[in-house]
């Protein structure tokens, strides 16, 4: 099991401070947070992708790939990648490099976004979120397996014997999740590709989580990827730890009672009781999320949000501290002893390739612009210069 | 045959409120009018879940109190709904609660329209508030709705308050069973396969 935290990049006041952080300050920060991430034993890092203040990370892979020169061993993930308003060309090409340069040390995570302007600011309309959603990762996909598209669709440019460089390494395109709160047609498109469905499982009750993985679960069974308890699935959580519970209630409250999302709301007590955020102990959170599983089955990866609402770098720090030291070693223990062998874990560079019986270089070296062909790569035969 | 389910929702915030009166007058007079139907009766005090509602709107879900409430709602097979007028209208909290009602959850529900005021020059409130609002969510309305002034409760005419209520009540219970219960889908259940999903792009 993968466990991980996901960031979104607010650049949000501190309540207790009244400060708030530059854009630049939020930026190195959420370096910081990364390498903190890989240091203190964790297996992903993911960040978010927005195009409006007050959140930073408009250019993830640009991030992503600046951590990844900078760590040796952790995943480079998103929270979400914006299958909607992004071009699936540009998603196809920034993220086939981001997979060169971390050396298969990636995956991306699907989402729809929903802040209604950046669809228009991008030429779209939240109206076809799902839509643009569904073909838009029709032809993501058809880019990494295909050398040469041919493609028209409702909502981009045809495409004429496209061919999306770099090819995906070792011939094998990143593993994908697809994220939904309470979208059906998303866990159903995660099931009928054999994708990852991840529920973000952090504002919304369990019964949310519950209705949303069992339905791909279900559908993930019915498209022969394998059985119901062999799908993938990710979800996120929110926790904030100090050694005493009271501790951690006393210094999180603010924080909460004034979050972006669910600030001036319910009352921390209400909001911990009815969504999955655990304010208290390491022990509260171990036995909080080892709960996850009797609603959403065993699962493959675990990913929760560390440093939203203006909580400050050091107090970030600390908290991955805890949740490296003593929480995430007892949790892996823990899932392990669980885990039925059949459950497999979340697929990685290294198992595609070896799913795919090894890896190859996938290396188109040209193509005619006149027939489409992509002539075969072997050096015994000359590459047709364009 | 099975019991229907009537659903009351009451937005009166004073305790005793002559919203909640007038909802229960309407509420007995609509389960006469179906007898010998049976009914089950769910009362919703908008009052009982008015910070829950500030919650769900602000957080995006409901708590599992105003959760059943709402399930109430949705699952009725006729409502009823009372109102206090404020500001020429249906109060703020009754329109909270109708805001986060789930999507066509009222779509072909057999409404009947109540509301109270201090006097019965806010009446029209109903037909250009409440009507449009219910015409909205593609519920059907009863014709005859009631308005209930302060002075209607002291009244003893006839046309008065009795005889409106009676009416409104054998309307909504005519409306009811001239009509087949809505079919409901559930997503979850009822999934889009995937190649449909893809289909319609082409469409």
């Amino acid at each position: 099991m993968q466990f991980g935290i996901f960031t979104v990049g607010d650049v949000t006041t501190d309540p207790t401070t009244g400060r708030t952080p530059t854009e630049h300050e939020r930026i190195t920060a959420t370096i910081a947070i990364a390498k903190k991430a890989e240091e203190v034993g964790l297996d992903v890092f993911a960040t978010g992708q927005h195009h409006n203040p007050p959140f930073v990370p408009s250019a993830p892979t640009t991030t992503l790939a600046y951590i990844a020169a900078q760590t040796e061993r952790i995943i480079l993930s998103t929270s979400t990648t914006l299958i909607t308003t992004t071009d699936p060309v540009r998603i196809a090409e920034d993220y086939a490099t981001l997979q060169h340069l971390s050396a298969g040390r990636m995956d991306l995570m699907m989402g729809r976004g929903n802040t209604g302007p950046v669809y228009p600011w991008f030429g779209k309309d939240i109206r076809d979120g799902i839509p643009l959603a569904i073909e838009n990762y029709a032809l993501l996909h058809r880019l990494w397996r295909e050398d040469v598209v041919d493609w028209q669709g409702k909502y981009r440019t045809p495409l004429q014997g496209f061919t999306s460089t770099p090819r995906p390494l070792d011939g094998v395109p990143p593993f994908v999740w697809h994220g939904s709160i309470r979208s059906p047609e998303i866990a159903e498109q995660a099931a009928y590709y054999g994708d990852g469905f991840f529920s973000n499982h952090i504002f919304w009750p369990a019964s949310h989580t519950r209705q949303m993985v069992q339905l791909y679960r279900r559908r993930f069974e019915h498209y022969g990827h394998g059985s119901a308890d062999q799908a993938i699935v990710g979800l996120g959580g929110q926790v904030f730890m100090r050694k005493n519970s009271q501790d951690a209630v006393r210094e999180f409250r603010p924080y909460f009672d004034n979050a972006p999302v669910y600030g001036h709301g319910p009352s921390l007590e209400e909001f911990t009781r009815q969504t999955p955020l655990t304010v208290g102990s390491p022990q509260e959170v171990i036995e909080r999320t080892l709960g996850f599983r009797e609603y959403a089955g065993d699962y493959q990866r675990q990913l929760w949000l560390m440093d939203h609402a203006g909580l400050p770098l050091k107090t970030v720090l600390e908290q991955l501290d805890i949740l490296g030291e003593e929480v995430v070693p007892v949790l892996r223990k823990e899932f392990a002893a669980l885990k039925p062998a059949h459950v497999p874990d979340a697929p990685t560079h290294a198992s595609l390739v070896g799913r795919a019986g090894g890896a190859h270089d996938a290396t188109v070296h040209a193509t005619d612009d006149v027939t489409g062909a992509s002539p075969d790569a072997t050096p015994s035969e000359p590459a047709v210069a364009r | 045959m099975s019991a229907l389910r009537l659903a009351v929702i009451t937005a009166g915030l004073t305790q005793p409120s002559s919203t909640r009166l007038l909802a229960d007058r309407l509420t007995e007079a609509t389960v006469a009018a179906l007898a010998p139907r049976e009914v089950v009766v769910e009362v919703v005090e908008v009052r009982d879940v008015a910070h829950d509602l500030t919650n769900h709107v602000l957080t995006g879900f409901a708590s599992p109190e105003l959760q059943v409430r709402l399930d109430a709602i949705a699952e009725a097979d006729a409502v009823i709904v009372a109102t206090p007028v404020y500001a020429a209208s249906y109060s703020g909290l009754f329109k909270m609660l109708v805001d986060v009602l789930p999507k066509d959850s009222l779509r072909d529900t057999p409404v009947l329209l109540g509301a109270t005021g201090g006097t019965a020059r806010h009446s029209l409130a109903i037909d250009h508030a409440l009507r449009p609002l219910f015409a909205h969510l593609g519920a059907l309305v009863a014709p005859v709705a009631v308005f209930a002034a302060s002075e209607d409760w002291g009244s003893v005419d006839a046309g008065s308050l009795g005889a409106r209520i009676e009416r409104a009540g054998t309307a909504l219970a005519r409306l009811l069973l001239g009509n087949a219960a809505p079919e409901r889908s559930d997503p979850f259940e009822d999934v889009t396969p995937f190649a449909a999903l893809l289909g319609e792009l082409h469409g």
